[in-house]
């Protein structure tokens, strides 16, 4: 009987480890420290409004993040969702200012575009097998083309402009780039939408049979199929997730800053991805959390306007992101040979 | 018999993968399926998991013809297969892979997890399976208990008839000795399984049925009656061959 006592105590170790070892604990430790590193020097970061100003992008990557971190655990990448962003933002501003569409009816368009984009992506990557990440890359700098293209031909410039005379604007503006005032600090609705997405993501994940089919579907795409997993539409449907958050993070831009940039969005693909990683996302699929990324997006946030803050050159942010991949990739990989060992 | 072939055939291109091979396996019966590497095995029990097509013969199902279109067909007829490596996804908990494809549902599509994580520890104990903590990753599992759930998972929901691919070939004595105990268990709840193996000395304990594949044909069906262990394991590796390779391996 000793044996089988010391294989319960084992057990209890075990748990102990299981609880400690959450795919978003790499993510919190990180933002606490972020956090301190920053308050301690700075007191406007630490003040309500450095608050509201910080969670601002954390806000706007944080969707995107949270929709990546999805896809990344369904076991794809999409290169192609930052630019997607200007992709949506440049159709509602041309279509409200150039053809005098309503932005509501504008948003909509470029919302079945986006989706459109989305599920091809999926469909591509899902029928041809080839790798998301060139099969994306593919998407990204045809999209990138596009923009720049469509954009000079239209305007004869490389941004549209105008967006705050069309009709419609006003009530857009309010429900996707308006702001709350809690007390005296005016907080960006956005921040909201990034909870709301946040939570929404989180519940599927944890509490629907999507969610199950999402974690199967990168764990092992095989397995998954073999016990009657649609794998395949699972990864379109993430696709088209991933699109449709790009597309409210665009709207939320364009109708914020009223214009964009024909160039927006290149490179911050790169930034979602690392903020997933760090939320606890491994590369290789299968496993991850919503709320970690959400939480990984803060750590950007806080990185980027605490810099500025501190009246540092920003050109150290750029050492910081890889700092942070670097740490975070190196804690998966504690997580993942934990997870897979194999007990003798 | 459940489930039944009637000089079933298999080709790829000009390579005749399965030719004429009769079997049937019954309720609270074991079929065992043996062969050498190349005998046909797979292509076997893909035909019968709904994985490939057959293109010659007849499967019958309760006596009727049928083929299945994909394995989510053959699942909904109450065929389930168990793969001896894609059995499970190493990085999901005990409960997650046990519902996979299969969860219960609330309303509006919630995944009934409560229900799920319960009815796992239940059924795995049931079975005799001594899982600690059904929130732990399978891949902390040992490669026989992750077959043992994939094997408790078919039977809890409803498989009539339990194909097992090789469960026991990648596995130490002991660790075969408890999936055999479980291929049993199933047996005795009702279930026609459907085991593949190389090994006859696991085969013969469990079995009530052998089919013998050689080079995609069929060297016959015995009973376990009109066949011993040692007529099983000499035809199993080519009898003659086997006596050949013993002469030749002798010391001079």
């Amino acid at each position: 009987m000793t044996a089988v006592k010391a294989d319960e105590r084992l057990a209890d170790v075990g748990r102990l480890r299981r609880t400690l070892i959450r795919p978003e604990l790499g993510a919190v430790v990180g933002a606490i420290i972020v956090f301190a590193f920053f308050a301690a020097q700075s007191p406007v970061f630490r003040s309500p409004a450095g608050i509201a100003n910080w969670l601002d992008p954390a806000a706007t990557l944080g969707i995107m993040a949270v929709a990546i971190a999805l896809l990344m655990i369904g076991g794809e990448f999409d290169l192609s969702a930052g630019v997607l962003t200007g992709t949506t933002g440049l159709i509602l501003v041309t279509l409200a200012t150039e053809y005098g569409v309503n932005v509501w009816l504008a948003m909509l368009i470029s919302l079945a575009v986006a989706l459109g984009i989305g599920s091809l992506n999926g469909i591509v990557v899902t029928r041809t097998k080839l790798p998301s990440f060139i099969v994306t890359l593919g998407s990204f700098l045809m999209l990138q083309g596009i923009n720049l293209g469509v954009t000079k031909l239209i305007t004869g410039t490389v941004q549209v402009s105008g967006l705050r005379t069309a009709p419609g604007f006003e009530s857009a503006r309010v429900i996707f780039a308006g702001t709350i005032q809690i007390g005296q600090v005016h907080f960006r609705v956005a921040i909201l939408w990034w909870l709301t997405a946040t939570a929404l993501a989180t519940w599927v994940l944890m509490r629907t049979r999507a969610g199950n089919w999402i974690f199967a579907a990168g764990g092992n795409e095989q397995a998954a199929r073999a016990v009657g997993v649609p794998a395949a539409r699972t990864k379109i449907a993430l696709f088209m997730t991933t699109a449709f958050a790009a597309w409210l993070v665009g709207s939320i831009m364009a109708l914020r800053y009223t214009s964009v940039q024909a160039n927006i969005g290149i490179g911050q693909e790169f930034i979602y991805i690392i903020a997933a990683v760090i939320g606890g996302c491994l590369l290789t699929g299968g496993y991850g959390s919503a709320i970690g990324a959400a939480i990984g997006a803060v750590i950007f946030g806080m990185a980027d306007k605490g810099i500025v803050f501190l009246g540092w050159d920003a050109d150290w942010f750029k050492f910081f992101l890889g700092a942070m991949l670097l740490l975070a990739t190196l804690a998966n990989r504690l997580v993942r040979r934990y997870a897979e060992e194999v007990k003798r | 018999m459940i489930l039944q072939t009637r000089a079933i055939g298999k080709a790829f291109g000009s390579v005749l993968a399965l030719r004429e091979v009769s079997m049937g396996v019954a309720a609270g019966q074991v079929t065992c399926v043996l062969g050498d590497n190349g005998a046909g095995k797979s292509t076997l029990i893909k035909i019968l998991s709904g994985v490939h097509r057959h293109d010659a013969g007849e499967l019958l199902l309760d006596g009727v013809p049928v083929s299945f279109a994909s394995p989510r067909a053959a699942l909904d007829h109450g065929i389930a297969t168990v793969y001896q490596d894609l059995a499970m996804i190493p990085l999901m908990s005990v409960w997650r892979n046990f519902f996979l494809g299969s969860e219960p549902r609330k309303s509006f599509g919630r995944f009934d997890v409560a229900t799920a994580r319960r009815v796992a520890r239940e059924e795995l104990h049931a079975m005799g399976i001594d899982i600690r903590d059904v929130d732990q990753p399978v891949g902390t599992l040992s490669g026989g208990e992750r077959q043992s759930v994939a094997i408790a998972r078919a039977v809890h929901l409803g498989a009539r008839v339990l194909i097992l691919d090789e469960p026991t070939s990648a596995l130490g004595v002991k660790q075969a000795g408890v999936v055999l105990r479980y291929i049993a268990r199933a047996r005795d709840r009702g279930l026609g399984v459907v085991f593949i193996t190389h090994n006859p000395h696991h085969a013969y304990p469990v079995g009530d049925r052998f089919l013998l594949l050689n080079r995609g044909t069929s060297l016959g069906e015995y009973a376990k009656a009109d066949i011993t262990r040692e007529r099983l394991t000499s035809l199993m590796a080519g009898g003659a061959e086997l006596e050949q390779l013993e002469h030749e391996l002798r010391r001079e």
